[in-house]
């Protein structure tokens, strides 16, 4: 595909990072158009991280392709970043210095007359909820409250991309809504959103359309839910059954659903329709400690392409 | 509303770091009462210690002192080069750990369009800040005390002084920008700087010392700057020496900074 194309935001292929004789990303083919809100899913060490810091051009490209906006970050790597956003997984706030001044000079960074930047940090502050703590220092702010702080940072040149490498890991339920609906809004103004993220509902939310990452390679691509239809049935039943019966538990039930795993503490029965493989299963006068039926998501299809569930 | 700015990347490294300015001065003004004793007030405690009441007791004999009629006109170009090395040992060891380990500062600045150059620069930059204000603090108080010979030595000293803490600043940038943990801080600080600022002719000629304990203190940055300081403040320059001192400072602030881009560079964009 052309790279002079103005809607493409990233362009990888064959893309590949490594660190001393290991190998972090192993080959992947990414593209990314202007709007999109996409998605890395994958479990940690999957390579998502360093794919991020590539594509925020402050990692070199070990092999194969790769294109911001258009540009190399070998050899345009400030160009790149003055337009782009990036939210890190750690915070790189200076916690010393106070909520307000941490966006301040972050938009001097970019070039910006101090004029607009005082003005745009009163409009990011009340884009993040943060204008009452504006004189706070940022040490005695909450996790959350940091999170949306460096959003609001990465946003403060209007970037055109907005890369967000785990933006929700570490915060409570709240404070994960919370940020969840700033970056609903991000996406409904147009900004293109790249994310990464080990928790599928995150993802689900968010992206339009993802990869999902193991191992350093792209393993699946597609919507969320063209990815459950592709490779998930509708419904799951689990079956939790007293420790140490869910292995015999198993062969019990393996004609009832399309697919049977055996986690370790459950069994999950890949059905079309979940109540019916419930009753079945009791039809067989198998009684399981806990029973519960739920839609596919992404973790299932996580589980089917790898054996292995996304968070350990 | 006026169309927004464009944000653009900055025309070279140096145009970057005056970008970092508004940081530094920020910075500067939340820490400047804690540094304000360490520059200011230290200094003076040597000088009433060491220059005045220690100096009643050894003879102002120019022939032992380097030229120096009094003691304390002997200790006050070293006392001024100490200065230096030490504002720039304060600020560029912790402070640098800090801005990589502690609170990752210097992530969040080479995520924008600065690069690790501007980043260095702009570090830099506030040092030789700290270290003008300190050296010009101890000039203008030192001056009443005779210890100037000429108005011309005493500028040209403390603009050395910038010298002397680059000379510094860019080893121990690079040193601290590659280290693990802060643990060699407290050799760095005691097995280094201290020693250097005893042995390396502030205190005492080193003529004074012993064969190689000579031709050590002879190799030392300090000493470069301390006999280079002494020479203008006591009016007994000599040419072909001050050359020496000015191009070993030269070179070793330009090795550090070329350790110092490579070091960060390998820290922050890997």
């Amino acid at each position: 595909m052309s790279t002079v194309d103005a809607d493409s935001m990233i362009h990888a292929a064959g893309l590949r990072k490594s660190f001393g004789s290991f190998e972090a990303v192993r080959g992947i083919d990414v593209d990314v158009r202007r709007g999109e809100a996409f998605g890395f899913l994958g479990p940690n060490g999957a390579g998502k991280s360093s794919t991020m810091r590539m594509v925020a051009a402050v990692s070199p490209v070990s092999g194969g392709t790769l294109r911001i906006l258009g540009m190399d970050p070998a050899t345009d790597g400030p160009q790149i970043r003055a337009r782009i956003g990036v939210c890190p997984q750690e915070d790189t706030l200076d916690t010393e210095i106070t909520v307000r001044e941490n966006l301040y000079i972050y938009g001097r960074y970019f070039g910006l007359p101090r004029k607009e930047v005082r003005e745009r940090v009163d409009e990011l502050l009340e884009f993040v909820q943060l204008t009452e703590k504006a004189g706070a220092m940022v040490e005695d702010l909450s996790g959350g409250m940091k999170r949306r702080l460096t959003i609001a940072r990465s946003l403060i040149n209007r970037p055109e991309v907005l890369l967000l490498d785990e933006p929700t890991t570490g915060l409570d339920p709240q404070a994960r809504h919370v940020v969840w609906d700033r970056l609903f809004r991000l996406r409904q103004q147009g900004v293109t959103l790249v994310l990464t993220s080990h928790y599928m509902d995150e993802v689900e939310q968010l992206c339009s359309r993802l990869v999902v990452m193991d191992k350093g390679v792209i393993v699946a691509e597609g919507s969320p839910l063209g990815l459950i239809a592709e490779h998930s049935t509708r419904e799951v039943a689990e079956l939790r059954f007293a420790v140490g019966e869910n292995e015999s538990a198993a062969g019990k039930v393996e004609d009832l659903a399309d697919r049977v795993e055996v986690l370790p503490d459950r069994l999950l029965l890949y059905t079309a329709d979940g109540e019916e493989t419930v009753a079945k299963v009791h039809e067989r006068g198998l009684e399981p400690v806990a029973t519960l039926v739920r839609r596919s998501t992404l973790e299932d299809v996580f589980l089917r392409l790898t054996g292995r569930t996304l968070v350990d | 509303m006026a169309a927004p700015s464009p944000s653009t990347a900055p025309a070279n490294d140096l145009a970057g770091a005056g970008r970092l300015f508004d940081y530094w001065l920020i910075v500067y003004r939340r820490t400047w009462k804690g540094s304000a004793i360490s520059s200011f007030v230290n200094p003076l405690f040597y000088v009433l210690a060491m220059g005045v009441l220690l100096g009643d007791y050894i003879a102002g004999d120019p022939g032992q002192l380097e030229g120096a009629t009094s003691y304390l006109a002997f200790i006050a170009p070293g006392l001024l080069a100490g200065q230096a090395m030490q504002t720039t040992f304060g600020e560029t060891t912790y402070p640098v750990m800090g801005m990589i380990k502690w609170q990752r500062v210097y992530f969040g600045m080479t995520a924008s369009p600065l690069s690790v150059r501007s980043v260095i620069l702009g570090h830099l930059g506030f040092v030789m800040f700290r270290v003008g204000l300190a050296c010009g603090v101890f000039v203008l108080v030192m001056a009443p005390f005779g210890v100037f010979e000429t108005v011309w030595g005493a500028v040209l000293a403390f603009l050395v002084q910038f010298l002397v803490g680059l000379a510094f600043a860019t080893p121990i940038f690079a040193f601290s920008a590659g280290l693990k943990d802060e643990s060699a801080f407290a050799l760095v600080f005691r097995l280094g700087m201290i020693p250097l600022f005893l042995f390396s002719g502030a205190f005492f000629p080193i003529e004074n010392l012993d064969g190689w304990m000579q031709v050590l203190a002879r190799a030392t940055p300090l000493w470069h700057g301390v006999d280079l300081t002494r020479m203008l403040t006591l009016d007994t320059v000599d040419g072909s020496a001050a050359l020496v001192h000015v191009v070993y400072l030269v070179v070793l602030a330009l090795l550090g900074w070329l350790w110092a881009v490579r070091r960060l560079g390998r820290r922050l964009m890997s």
